[in-house]
């Protein structure tokens, strides 16, 4: 019966992998293609997963819904809140260098945390929210786990399609010339604040369903289940060790990151209990070293931007 | 509510709480004007002074009033190190890459504190300490000190920054770093003399907010979000203006306390940050804005 329990764990594996992938897609538009700094990706995330998890929880006494929708009602409206979060703070912060930015999502994953710990009637705080429902989950166990793998990796085969698309249109190429040269791109004519606010808005929309489909996922959601700094941190090593620019390497780097980070979790339960605690911040020294070495010896990633460099016209022959 | 308890129980105690800041604010202008990044490691930094404090009080028996020097210029070494060995081989390249880089720092700093010292809440000394009574206000010894010592510290400071050669070659820096080049400053070596002060104010912050609340592992981090919002509220590149901003913060966020939940002291900051990037992204005293 090994075997199984082994099989179990993969899909398990694999969902998360899918999950944090759309996270890593998400801040490829923001960091990969357009140049801004989020780092309040959690606080996306947790208003992705809590908004979803309102709209299709049954109704419970104390606090607000849920309101009983059907679950992809929940995970549009997760990224349309996502979304509404991440406006205001780009319409202000987005005129001025990414650093700003950076400062400012901080700030806004950080009151987002206060408010899902402290207000009992939105998010019933510290004993969250449970019964969320999950598509397919009266199957038995396995079948169940299996169809919340398809769906997971259908909608991120969806959103890489998209994403690849969009970057591949004139959008994607202005976005990228906004991000090397924000002088020249503003001297053609570009709209440089409003065009970020769409990339910071179209990111941070698909880290919110990235927490929607993780609350699904768990069935229940509460506010220890991510630790803001850690999540936030894995995803920027995934992009950046993946290959930003890249939604291959984005999602690559996330298959790495995410087994090297569990992989390195089974090991360190091992350890006695008062070893293992201390190992557990030890795993998170490794990770922020791990970008250190990424930036200094493979700034690129594993899977580099495609240099964008072309033949010329008139040998191509069209 | 009388005045003196208004200056009792919200001016006295966001004056502390904003001289901690207004010493972590200072540092960070330093840093926004002269290499021209935010540096997200900063609280992190002053976490790791508070508890290298509190090393050298277990380990020596000595008052921390006393290991506050020797921790600053530990904290110092510690910030050039960080420096040479992380931030300096990233200054070709983006700035936004070293707001990155320092992102990590802040993590592997934490991870090194709770490695040593655990995560359970510390505390220098122990007992509870009796304010004093000055004509009905209220304040304890520590709480004067921690207001002075900032006081004596920005002083010592801006007379380093005016009078002093390698002060006005901060200042040509910042100002701008080509013609300093140019001029004959050695960036370098100016680089060094920036974080050895920003790593000795981090260090002076951490060991006041440990001495006047408690030492954990999250108290320089908790504390990242003021000191930028005091920074940008002063204006980037103005020492007097982090110190009146790192005040103003500090009164704000007690004062929140009259309207708000205390938990949501955080948003104070958060709001006067996003209210100057929104009104006045100068700052109060007219700074750079990057």
């Amino acid at each position: 019966m090994e075997w199984i329990g082994f099989a179990n764990y993969a899909v398990y594996m694999a969902i998360f992998i899918c999950i944090y992938a759309l996270l890593s897609l998400g801040l490829n538009i923001q960091w990969g293609f357009t140049g801004l700094f989020n780092a309040g990706i959690a606080g996306f995330f947790a208003v992705g997963a809590y908004t979803s998890a309102v709209l299709t929880s049954p109704a419970a006494d104390g606090r607000l819904g849920g309101f009983d929708l059907p679950f992809w009602v929940g995970w549009i409206g997760a990224m349309v809140a996502a979304a509404l979060i991440a406006w205001p703070i780009g319409k202000i912060c987005l005129r001025f260098r990414s650093d700003y930015l950076a400062i400012a999502t901080i700030g806004v994953a950080e009151i987002i945390r206060l408010v899902i710990k402290s207000e009992d009637w939105l998010t019933n705080s510290a004993r969250g929210i449970t019964d969320i429902p999950r598509p397919l989950g009266d199957l038995p166990y396995t079948m169940s786990q299996l169809a919340y793998l398809a769906i997971v990796m259908a909608i991120l085969l969806v959103v890489y399609l998209m994403v690849e698309r969009q970057i591949a249109s004139p959008w994607g190429r202005m976005m990228r010339a906004i991000r090397d040269n924000e002088d020249a791109a503003r001297a053609m004519g570009k709209d440089v604040p409003y065009r970020r606010l769409e990339a910071f808005i179209f990111g941070s929309a698909l880290m919110g369903l990235g927490g929607a489909l993780f609350a699904h996922f768990n069935r229940s959601i509460t506010p220890e289940a991510i630790d803001p700094m850690v999540a936030t941190f894995l995803v920027w090593i995934m992009l950046i060790l993946g290959g930003s620019g890249n939604n291959r390497g984005a999602i690559l780097g996330v298959a790495v990151v995410w087994v090297i980070w569990s992989v390195s979790e089974i090991v360190t339960d091992q350890f006695p209990h008062e070893y293992a605690v201390k190992a557990k911040y030890l795993r998170i020294f490794l990770i922020g070293l791990m970008l250190q070495l990424v930036l200094r010896f493979r700034p690129e990633g594993l899977l580099p931007e495609a240099s964008g460099e072309r033949k010329p016209v008139g040998k191509t022959g069209n | 509510m009388g005045a003196l308890e208004i200056i009792n129980f919200y001016l006295v105690p966001g004056l502390v709480v904003g001289s901690i800041y207004a010493l972590g604010a200072v540092g960070i202008t330093l840093v926004f004007a002269i290499l021209r990044y935010a540096h997200l490691a900063h609280g992190d930094l002053a976490t790791l002074g508070a508890f290298l404090g509190l090393g050298l009080v277990t380990a020596l028996g000595i008052s921390p009033y006393l290991a506050l020097p020797a921790v600053m210029v530990l904290t110092a070494v510690v910030a050039v190190g960080i420096d040479r060995v992380f931030y300096d081989y990233l200054r070709e390249r983006p700035k936004i890459v070293t707001v990155m880089a320092s992102l990590g720092i802040a993590l592997m700093v934490r991870a090194i504190v709770q490695v040593v010292w655990g995560v359970d809440s510390q505390t220098y000394t122990r007992g509870i300490v009796r304010p004093e009574n000055w004509f009905g206000i209220r304040v304890r010894d520590r709480e004067l000190i921690t207001i002075l010592a900032m006081i004596a510290l920005v002083v010592a400071l801006q007379l380093f920054l005016q009078r002093s050669k390698w002060g006005k070659a901060m200042r040509a820096m910042s100002d701008n770093p080509d013609l300093a080049l140019l001029s004959g400053v050695d960036n370098g070596k100016v680089v060094t003399i920036t974080w050895v002060i920003v790593g000795g104010l981090c260090a002076a912050a951490g060991l006041f907010l440990g001495l006047n609340f408690e030492l954990k592992a999250m108290m320089g981090w908790s504390m990242l979000l003021p000191m930028f919002a005091a920074a940008i509220l002063g204006g980037v590149g103005r020492v007097e203006g982090a110190v009146i901003g790192g005040l103003i913060v500090g009164v704000a966020e007690e004062m929140s306390t009259l309207f708000l939940p205390t938990e949501y002291k955080a948003a104070t900051a958060f709001a006067i940050l996003l209210l100057m990037l929104l009104v006045r992204p100068t700052g109060l005293l007219r700074g750079k804005v990057l």
